[in-house]
């Protein structure tokens, strides 16, 4: 997903690796995955070109035994377990795609070489009031190893939360997949962090800084919304080290008479010509005249007919908005789709 | 075997005396121009989306920052098995070590590179002008007229053709007759310095003519060409051209990239241009600011009041500052309540607080008037101007300024501070 105007989510874990001198990553992808490969179309964004290690893209795929999509996250490694057996690094960072953070994975690794673990969940406390249940729940001991694992509960008894990054031995997640697949078990947390953690040494490691997992609607816009904020932009991309993405061949913003503008991110290749205000553009879109943007996400490549007006809305990538158009999102934000014919001039 | 029909030699080796600071630590075809771009992006992007793919550029002067942005030629798509970009500077020999001397004198020097690659023809460019062109449509006209040499032409206003190099045509496009210069012109069709020459021609003129000091093309080579009777044709360009080698007419060339639809566009799918984009986020516009005609480049964070201007990547415009009809070039850093007129401000510079440049009368340059005219006010790159001073019309701040370099917290109109080696 584009986050922040010129990002996509998976750009801060694959920076994070770059960043941590990880050489080799593999992505696995399933559901709609044309965008994102064709944002991985070249690993040298991440400076990941390399002759040792590089980044592998693992789709399903269909083998004289196997015509499954992946059922679950230990299946897809599992399915692609060959690249893990032909690998030699002792150590396999695992991470979802959809979290927004800077994490050094190396301090993670030291972490769990000190206390002997054998899975490393990276935790975050959660501040009160925000969705806890959404997540997997920890409780750790005072030595921080991990005694109780809730996946999704009902009535979270713990603010901790798991971020989905796990640091394990190679052998050991070898092993572990294994195990798993031999009992027809396809799930990560539930088949193996939950269903071992008595047997297992599994620890918490606590992170303190910026993080959002942008699971949800509401999660991704007030995301985006963030980076607002002077704080987190400073963080993001200001402090070392950096965020990396694929590059655009796209001219700078432009704006013409009538753009008014009040704190806002505009991204390169826009054209603006209303106002817009407290929302974030994304690449290459069009505000026509008089138009009113207020507290919105505008994705990638979107046309906005003149006179209109959207406060409170996402509005989808390559969408075609008609002129005089009007959407509002009334106590929750609205998706906005409208799927025009564009008229290329 | 190799084979490339048509290689490009692109010239980026000169100075470009007459930008003056702009050009004092960069050589012409590597200062930014239009947000994010630099000059040399634009011949260069030409050549790949005319399908040549080779390219030697000739480098000579500062080439630093132009041979950093060059790279392997990634952005361009110019990172080619067999050809691709080559950054050629002048090297020394066994004997007769030199500098590249002039314009056909630096591509005489590089007749092997040009050999390797066993052209038919070879397109000669300069790195200094803005514009679109299909050099492949210069090639079919080329081989059409069975041409030996096609000089690509512009027409001029008559009153302004006195500037330039004149072809003089007959019907058929075929050069009779050319002058530099002239002072009564007798046609109005300009020399872009664009050449194709014919592979055989070219080479046989520049062995025949390499004992001539400072060897030119327009001077030397086509005069040359033409007396031995080979036939020369000008193909007319009508598109949008601007040769941005002085200081006004470069803050016209980026001033035009603002108008509602500009004639030169970026924003067009088609025939794009290319340049090495650093990864940055968006720019932010506080909520104190108002930008209004503008472009405004990638990662740029903005307070204050921009109108009229060209601002580059990652700068920074404090609360309370007016830009007005400005060229702000990448990560310059301007503090709060300043005010530009007509400034142009080049890469990395800053700017303290309250500072006011392009205000009072204008009064003419004292040390380079033919450069530092038309009300602009220039600041070099790496250039530091410290808070409260003000600074008048046609002058030049260049290098790491503190108060006591001003008189009063003033530097007058016309007036040159260069504290450059610092």
């Amino acid at each position: 997903m584009p986050i922040a105007g010129s990002y996509r989510s998976i750009d801060f874990t694959l920076s994070n690796m770059s960043n941590s001198h990880i050489q080799k990553v593999a992505v696995f992808t399933q559901y709609n995955a044309r965008s994102l490969n064709e944002h991985l179309s070249s690993s040298k964004w991440w400076d990941f070109g390399r002759k040792q290690g590089g980044l592998y893209v693992f789709t399903p795929a269909v083998t004289a035994d196997n015509s499954n999509w992946y059922r679950g996250t230990a299946d897809a490694i599992y399915q692609n377990l060959s690249f893990l057996k032909n690998s030699h690094e002792p150590y396999v960072v695992i991470s979802s795609g959809d979290g927004v953070y800077k994490m050094d994975f190396n301090k993670v690794l030291e972490y769990h070489i000190d206390k002997k673990a054998d899975i490393t969940v990276v935790c975050r406390d959660m501040e009160p009031g925000s969705d806890i249940e959404r997540f997997g729940t920890v409780r750790m001991n005072e030595e921080s190893r991990i005694e109780e694992f809730e996946e999704k509960p009902l009535k979270a008894k713990t603010s901790t939360i798991s971020c989905g990054i796990y640091v394990i031995r190679r052998r050991l997640l070898i092993e572990m997949i294994e195990k798993c697949a031999e009992e027809d078990r396809y799930d990560f947390v539930r088949d193996i962090l939950i269903r071992y953690k008595d047997i297992k040494r599994i620890y918490g490691y606590k992170m303190r800084d910026y993080w959002r997992n942008i699971a949800s609607v509401e999660d991704y816009y007030n995301t985006n919304m963030d980076f607002l904020k002077a704080d987190v932009r400073d963080y993001f991309f200001k402090q070392y080290p950096d965020i990396y993405s694929k590059v655009d061949d796209l001219p700078p913003a432009k704006y013409n008479v009538g753009a008014h503008i009040k704190n806002s991110l505009i991204s390169s290749g826009c054209i603006i010509n209303g106002t817009v205000e407290n929302s974030v553009i994304f690449k290459e879109s069009y505000v026509g005249n008089n138009c009113v943007i207020k507290n919105s996400i505008i994705l990638n490549d979107v046309y906005i007919g003149d006179n209109t007006y959207i406060e409170n809305c996402i509005v989808e990538s390559r969408d075609t908005i008609r002129a005089n158009s009007h959407y509002v999102g009334e106590g929750e934000i609205k998706i906005v789709v409208e799927r025009n014919e564009r008229y290329v001039i | 075997m190799i084979k490339k029909e048509m290689i490009a030699m692109l010239l980026a080796g000169g100075q470009g005396s007459r930008l003056g600071v702009l050009t004092s630590k960069v050589a012409k075809p590597a200062v930014a121009f239009g947000g994010k771009y630099r000059i040399i992006d634009f011949p260069l992007s030409n050549c790949i989306n005319s399908g040549v793919d080779t390219v030697g550029v000739l480098t000579q002067y500062q080439p630093l920052r132009l041979n950093t942005h060059i790279g392997i030629g990634i952005p361009w798509d110019l990172d080619r098995n067999i050809g691709g970009v080559t950054v050629l500077p002048p090297y020394e020999k066994s004997s007769n070590s030199e500098w590249y001397t002039g314009t056909a004198n630096a591509i005489y020097q590089n007749l092997e590179y040009m050999e390797s690659f066993n052209p038919d023809y070879v397109l000669i460019l300069s790195g200094d002008h803005i514009y679109k062109m299909d050099y492949e449509v210069m090639l079919d006209f080329h081989k059409a007229n069975g041409a030996e040499v096609t000089i690509a032409v512009m027409p001029v206003p008559i009153e302004e053709a006195s500037r330039f190099g004149i072809m003089i045509t007959d019907e058929n496009k075929k050069i009779v007759e050319f002058e530099e210069k002239p002072e009564h012109p007798r046609s109005n069709l300009a020399s872009m310095g664009i050449y194709i020459f014919n592979w055989k021609t070219l080479k046989e003129a520049l062995i025949a003519m390499n004992e001539q000091p400072a060897l030119d093309f327009g001077k030397h080579v086509i005069p040359y060409c033409h007396e031995k009777g080979a036939p020369l044709y000008a193909f007319e360009f009508t598109g949008y051209w601007k040769d941005v080698g002085t200081l006004n007419s470069y803050w016209e060339a980026n001033m035009e990239l603002i108008d509602i639809v500009p004639e030169f566009n970026l924003y067009e799918e088609y025939w794009k241009i290319y340049t090495k984009s650093e990864i940055l986020p968006p720019q932010y516009i506080a909520d104190t600011s108002v930008v209004e005609r503008s472009i405004i480049g990638e990662g740029s964070d903005i307070a204050g009041e921009v109108y009229n201007s060209v601002i580059g990547c990652g700068v920074t415009i404090g609360k309370g500052t007016v830009v007005r009809d400005s060229i702000i070039m990448n990560q310059t850093v301007i503090g709060e309540d300043c005010e530009l007129n007509k400034a142009i401000v080049a890469e990395n510079v800053q700017i303290g607080s309250r500072v006011k440049l392009g205000v009072g009368e204008e009064a003419e340059n004292e040390t380079a008037p033919h450069i530092y005219n038309h009300g602009i006010v220039t600041v070099g790159e790496k250039s530091v101007i410290p808070n409260d001073i003000s600074v008048g019309k046609n002058s030049v701040v260049f290098g790491t300024t503190t108060a006591e370099d001003y008189e009063n917290s003033r530097l007058e109109s016309g007036k040159t501070l260069i504290k450059a080696g610092e």
